[in-house]
């Protein structure tokens, strides 16, 4: 236990001396972030949301409030209800992403931030105003066809859909451009079907892709 | 008018003292001038050692921080040096608590007993040649009985606090401070014997080898026993926090608790310039007539490094191993360092009782011999020896499982 024990536990701690300390400076620096990270900051788009209220029939803790109005618009496919409220009491959002995965349009993504600390409990309720003109970095959490950006295209041209450093297939919310709603695309409902469908035949998946393709088309018609 | 200083006078060897006397002699009445040149001494070493309290909080924070892969305060000041000030700049803002119960007077004087001593332990160090305040003759016997005044001030503070936890580290401290008093003791012993003075200057005179090489094992004891008796890791269970909130002063706040913080930052400070003028050789170095406050300093800084070393370093020892650390192997240690540096003194020394370097060089390869051979007989003994049978042996015999023997 004692003698020279000793001196090799010193040794210990001595060869720690020499290594660089692994401390980040937070507000200098900054810990690389995983795309895929449940941030704060939801993102939602507007276009494609229909006001089914999915979100909030979801939501565990019942924090999403959705009021809405009948409206005549046929955004992007069949009717579409206005949005009079839209609100996410943030403080007691548990960050689960059952919103996320309960939306049938793409409408609700995570997003990234982790820095909306307030000094008061109103403040942490995100209205639809914010949620409106907010920059959007959604977080591939759910999405992620958002990390090789182009989606289900390149897989179709067998071309890799995570390319190292090419911007064009790698997406970073804290990094990249805000992107806007046609750019994440419908890719993510396909995506999923898709990968539900692990287990059915080939043809089968795209049949149900062509079938998936038409209806936007369809519904823009309306 | 001009003032003269008894030759046979404490004070005169300090040419520090001289200067400043002569110069207020020159206009000023003798004894104003003898007072004020003390002042003028005393000023420079309190601060010396409450700004050094400030700068050892600084650096074993930061050097912590690196022993630990972290990087220590960094936020105020060029690599965070001005921390010290932020934490005193808020102790004193904080709310001077007193609880219930307490003894008023003795909870009041504790900071004040606590940072004394240090400050009187600094009068006997030579920081450069001829710069100790009172080059007393007898140095080693006061500083060791200077420095045993804290531990009635760390007893003061657990009784007077009306607190159990304060009372347990007060209780823990005294047992410890007690233990480690004896081989601290015996291993300067050996220091003055080989000096034959206990004057603090002639020691440093006296190394021509520096006793770290002469006596290693003397300074081993001399450093482990100071760091119990300073209350650091690994032996600070009179302060754990882990087990009794802070020891005791646990209900210290505001700038009492700054004062016992510099207290015991100081201590390390003045604890390391001690050690280095005993067996590094104080000032002595190169140019040492100029350079002599330089060597001490960085002699100092090294000792300091080697408290912050160990504290990041060693787990806190439980009570009963700090016992049996003090009394069944630093006791022995420090013993046969004095037994061995007694017989080498009487049959090296000169005609006029003074050792060579030559002499200094055939002890230092004995007492090197003596240590690790008596580390490793002493280190063996005090080895714990517990057996642990979590089972029965008739049990235990599973074909392919061994026999757990912790010994």
């Amino acid at each position: 236990m004692y003698g020279f024990a000793m001196v090799k536990g010193l040794m210990v701690t001595l060869k720690n001396l020499t290594k660089k300390p692994f401390t980040i400076q937070y507000p200098e620096e900054r810990a690389r972030q995983h795309p895929r990270f449940r941030g704060e900051e939801f993102v939602w788009y507007e276009e494609r949301c229909t006001g089914c209220a999915s979100c909030a029939k979801y939501c565990p803790l019942g924090i999403i409030k959705i009021e809405t109005s009948p409206s005549g618009s046929a955004i992007p496919q069949g009717d579409k209800y206005r949005l009079e409220v839209f609100d996410i009491e943030l403080q007691r959002c548990m960050f689960c992403g059952l919103c996320v995965e309960a939306c049938p349009y793409d409408a609700l993504f995570m997003g990234s931030g982790f820095e909306q600390g307030q000094y008061s409990r109103k403040n942490m309720v995100i209205t639809i105003d914010q949620l409106r003109n907010a920059e959007k970095h959604p977080s591939t959490w759910f999405r992620p066809q958002l990390e090789g950006y182009e989606g289900e295209a390149s897989i179709r041209r067998g071309t890799p859909t995570i390319a190292q450093g090419d911007s064009r297939f790698t997406y970073d919310p804290r990094g990249g451009p805000p992107l806007g709603w046609r750019e994440v695309g419908r890719e993510a409902w396909r995506w999923h079907q898709r990968e539900k469908a692990g287990m059915r035949l080939e043809q089968e998946v795209e049949a149900a892709d062509t079938v998936q393709e038409n209806v936007p088309e369809q519904g823009g018609n309306v | 008018m001009s003032c003269q200083l008894a030759s046979d006078s404490v004070l005169y060897a300090n040419g520090l003292y001289r200067v400043i006397y002569n110069l207020a002699g020159s206009f000023l009445p003798c004894w104003l001038a003898y007072v004020i040149a003390g002042l003028a001494i005393i000023f420079i070493l309190v601060n010396a050692v409450l700004l050094g309290a400030a700068v050892i909080t600084w650096g074993e924070r930061r050097v912590l921080g690196r022993f630990q892969n972290r990087v220590g305060p960094n936020r105020w000041g060029p690599f965070g040096m001005f921390q010290p000030i932020a934490d005193l700049l808020k102790l004193l803002t904080k709310e001077d608590l007193r609880p219930q119960g307490a003894d008023r007077i003795v909870f009041a004087l504790v900071p004040i007993l606590m940072v004394a001593p240090l400050i009187l332990l600094t009068a006997v160090i030579p920081f450069a040649k001829n710069t100790a305040l009172a080059s007393l003759n007898v140095g080693v016997l006061y500083i060791l009985a200077v420095s045993s005044v804290s531990s009635v001030a760390i007893f003061m503070a657990g009784w007077s606090s009306n607190n159990r936890y304060a009372m347990f580290g007060a209780a823990r401290a005294v047992a410890v401070l007690i233990s480690y008093e004896v081989p601290v003791v015996l291993s300067l012993l050996g220091v003055v014997m080989v000096a034959a003075s206990m004057s603090l200057g002639n020691i440093v005179e006296a190394q021509n080898l520096p006793f770290i090489i002469v006596m290693p094992m003397a300074f081993f004891v001399f450093l482990a026993g100071m760091s119990a008796e300073l209350n650091r890791s690994p032996f600070d269970v009179a302060e754990a926090e882990s087990e009794i909130i802070a020891g005791y002063h646990t209900e210290y706040s505001g700038v009492k608790f700054a004062l016992i913080q510099a207290a015991e930052f100081g201590g390390v400070g003045v604890v390391s310039a001690i050690a280095a003028t005993l067996f590094l050789g104080g000032w002595s170095g190169p140019w040492s007539e100029y350079l002599g406050w330089l060597w001490f300093l960085l002699k100092t800084g090294i000792v300091v490094f080697l408290f912050i070393w160990f504290r990041a370093t060693y787990p806190r020892l439980r009570i009963d191993q700090i016992m049996a650390f003090s009394w069944k192997f630093l006791l022995p240690l420090s013993m046969i360092n004095l037994a061995v540096v007694t017989l080498e003194v009487f049959f090296l020394r000169g005609g006029d009782g003074s050792l060579t370097t030559a002499d200094l060089a055939i002890m230092t390869a004995i007492n090197v011999v003596v240590m690790l051979i008596s580390v490793w007989v002493f280190g063996g003994l005090i080895r714990d020896r517990v057996t642990f049978r979590t089972r029965q042996p008739q049990d235990v015999a599973v074909p392919g499982v061994p026999t757990i023997e912790v010994s």
